[in-house]
């Protein structure tokens, strides 16, 4: 063939955690012969290096146009591209393909190919030697959850939709490339598998830190795989180009509002999770060693209707009320149990779910499941209240721009107040009660 | 639906097993009875004619020269119809396939024949070459069309992710797309070559040789013997020329799609 020679791909950062590069579209504009319109317009954005964004918008927007361009499928009318600094279309685009991860919808795996086999095109392209393409083989299926010995040898025909898929990715990652493509990877299998498959590249973006350009028409998946989303409108114009959270709260205009649609905030829920917000410590917790009427004194002193019987771990046990101190002789027996709480790595999604249930507020535990505070109907309210504060007050700036994403979804939370009162959070079980 | 998806399976499965029948059968009836009528050929009281042609050495010479010009056909059909087919499939040429398709469709639509004549008046050859080459031509056909529509009907998905991930314009189409039109390419040459044997009883009329001889001979001299081992002969032959292409089709077909 005379494909070979090509050197293996080195990533060119040195951040560890980040092996992607910097992907910059310039005034990129895709325009076909015979068409008034052009199909992309003039799109300028930076997807940033290590980072996961998303392009989404409805069908026939041109956003799958617009990431063609980046390994260049399709070649720009005009503008200019660089991936890791380097112009993409100075490269021969046969060669720029070998260093860019491609998956699409179905896999677009090669039927007479085995699993194995399709793995190794890339590398096998690249003029890798036949042991290292085995050992890079058998690392992929490993990394993507696939049985080595029992999986190497099928035909995609013999694998299930999610496995596929699973294959497909593998065959993206082969050469270890800095930058992916991925075009509505997930779209044509069930929900669950979706679901796990999306997990799954999330965990393993977490490891390989790749710039990944993924395209989805799903708002859903985008919120919950990209650092960044692009929302795209006709001729692929960036209409909001920021985190997740900003875009959840603050659409930028009628078109992302649209396409967000119902359910915002609840969406925003699953971004943040208990530990990013201020939950206050305001239970009054005992241990069953006290005796009641010691128990009774402070409740009277501290002003509270309700204590947390606590074992000696701290873990959450029962709840007192103050009237049932009064003909109890331990604090062995007496109370109602807790029944859901919230850990600290629980999503606020979850955590309103607990708090629902239990009628106002839940506890919130620890990573050993001691107890470390209470989390109310008030302090998820608040955060979503401060957050679109925020990025109404951070304006709609960050469109068609790169602002500075690096903060992330952790940060969205931080520096959120308490909004639940003291006295509120004194009273714990009285809807239940 | 549920009627067609219970029915599918079963109807497929029956057609492979009458394929797998047909397999098998197909050379037995031929050896029976090509078997049959040598036997009987060879065992009545032939005049000397009759003789003169009804022996082996003669009979395997004819078989033979019939097979030279099968051979050759399939050479330039395959040399010419399955690369040409696949240069029209390709971007650029796509303006002109129909161009193409049309000259191989006046090949088989005119009379073989016919072709044989004019090509042996036009150049005043004869022998082998005057016979294979308008026969090739008149075969040309089948694998022509199939390796293009071979190739088209090849889904698009997989020769964007084979462009996709990097392979070549030349890679895409050796690797991808000729490997998953290989069964479409492989039951064209079957038609083509059934039709070459066919079409090959015809070479005696430029000197070319072949079993169509003996059936000339036979209905010339009146020896209906001679005439009946003859045609017996080229139908044996085609019939095991379209085993071998079933056989072909099974061994040769991409792995992992059926």
């Amino acid at each position: 063939m005379a494909d070979k020679g090509e050197p293996a791909v080195t990533p060119e950062s040195t951040d560890a955690a980040v092996s992607g590069v910097e992907i910059q579209l310039e005034g990129v504009t895709k325009r076909y012969p015979g068409s008034a319109e052009p199909a992309v317009n003039d799109v300028t954005m930076t997807i940033p290096a290590g980072q996961l964004v998303v392009l989404v918008g409805p069908s026939g927007c041109g956003k799958t146009t617009t990431m063609r361009m980046i390994n260049r499928l399709i070649e720009p009318t005009s503008g200019r591209i660089t991936i890791g600094g380097e112009d993409a279309l100075e490269l021969d685009d046969v060669r720029l393909r070998r260093k860019i991860g491609y998956a699409i919808q179905q896999a677009g795996l090669f039927p007479h190919f085995t699993v194995a086999q399709n793995i190794a095109v890339v590398p096998g392209l690249l003029g890798w030697n036949k042991k290292r393409i085995a050992e890079r083989v058998d690392e992929l299926m490993d990394l993507v959850g696939l049985d080595v010995a029992q999986f190497r040898d099928r035909y995609p025909r013999q694998l299930s939709g999610g496995q596929q898929q699973r294959v497909g990715v593998a065959r993206a990652l082969a050469a270890d490339p800095p930058v992916l493509l991925m075009d509505e990877p997930f779209g044509a299998v069930d929900p669950i598998t979706r679901g796990n498959l999306q997990d799954e590249l999330l965990r393993l973006q977490a490891d390989l830190g790749k710039t990944i350009v993924f395209v989805t028409h799903d708002f859903d998946e985008a919120v919950k795989l990209g650092d960044r989303i692009a929302v795209l409108g006709e001729a692929s114009t960036i209409q909001q180009y920021d985190t997740p959270e900003a875009i959840l709260a603050n659409p930028a205009n009628d078109m992302v509002a649209g396409f967000v649609g119902a359910g915002a905030s609840l969406k925003q829920l699953t971004l943040l999770r208990v530990r990013d917000v201020d939950y206050p410590d305001l239970a009054l917790t005992a241990d069953a060693g006290e005796s009641p009427s010691e128990l009774r004194t402070r409740m009277a002193r501290a002003g509270a209707t309700y204590a947390l019987l606590v074992d000696r771990r701290r873990r959450p046990q029962r709840w007192v009320h103050v009237r049932n101190l009064s003909s109890a002789t331990s604090l062995a027996n007496i109370g109602r149990s807790v029944g859901d709480t919230v850990s600290t790595q629980s999503t606020l999604q979850d955590a309103l779910e607990a708090i629902l249930a239990e009628g106002g507020r839940a506890v919130v535990t620890g990573t050993r499941g001691e107890y470390v505070g209470m989390i109310d109907i008030e302090t998820v309210t608040g955060v979503l209240a401060q957050l679109r504060e925020e990025h109404e007050a951070a304006g709609t700036d960050g469109a068609g721009d790169t602002g500075d994403g690096a903060g992330g979804r952790a940060a969205a939370g931080d520096g959120v107040g308490p909004a639940g009162g003291a006295g509120a959070a004194a009273d714990p079980g009285a809807g239940a009660s | 639906m549920s009627d067609v998806e219970l029915t599918a399976p079963t109807e497929e499965a029956g057609a492979k097993k009458a394929d797998r029948v047909r397999l098998l059968a197909q050379p037995l009836a031929v050896l029976v009875i090509v078997g049959a009528v040598l036997t009987w050929a060879l065992a009545r009281e032939n005049d000397e004619i009759e003789a003169q042609s009804i022996q082996a050495g003669v009979l395997l010479t004819k078989t033979w020269e019939h097979l030279l010009i099968t051979a050759v056909v399939t050479a330039i059909v395959v040399g010419v119809a399955v690369p040409l087919g696949a240069m029209l499939t390709r971007r650029w040429a796509r303006p002109v396939a129909p161009v193409f398709l049309g000259i191989a469709n006046i090949g088989q639509a005119a009379p073989a024949l016919g072709v044989l004549v004019l090509f042996f008046l036009w150049t005043g050859w004869e022998g082998l070459w005057a016979a294979a080459l308008p026969i090739a031509f008149y075969s040309l056909l089948p694998v022509l069309r199939n390796t293009i529509v071979g190739i088209q009907s090849v889904d698009p998905a997989l020769v964007d992710a084979a462009r996709g991930i990097g392979m070549s314009p030349r890679s895409v189409l050796l690797r991808v797309e000729m490997p998953l039109a290989l069964p479409m390419v492989l039951a064209g040459m079957r038609t083509s070559l059934v039709l070459a044997v066919g079409t090959a009883t015809l070479a005696f009329f430029v000197n070319g040789g072949g079993l169509g001889e003996l059936v000339d001979t036979g209905y010339k001299l009146n020896r209906p013997a001679v005439l009946v081992v003859g045609a017996v002969l080229a139908v044996g032959l085609a019939l095991v020329v379209d085993w071998l292409g079933a056989l072909a089709e099974q061994l040769l077909g991409p792995k992992g799609l059926g």
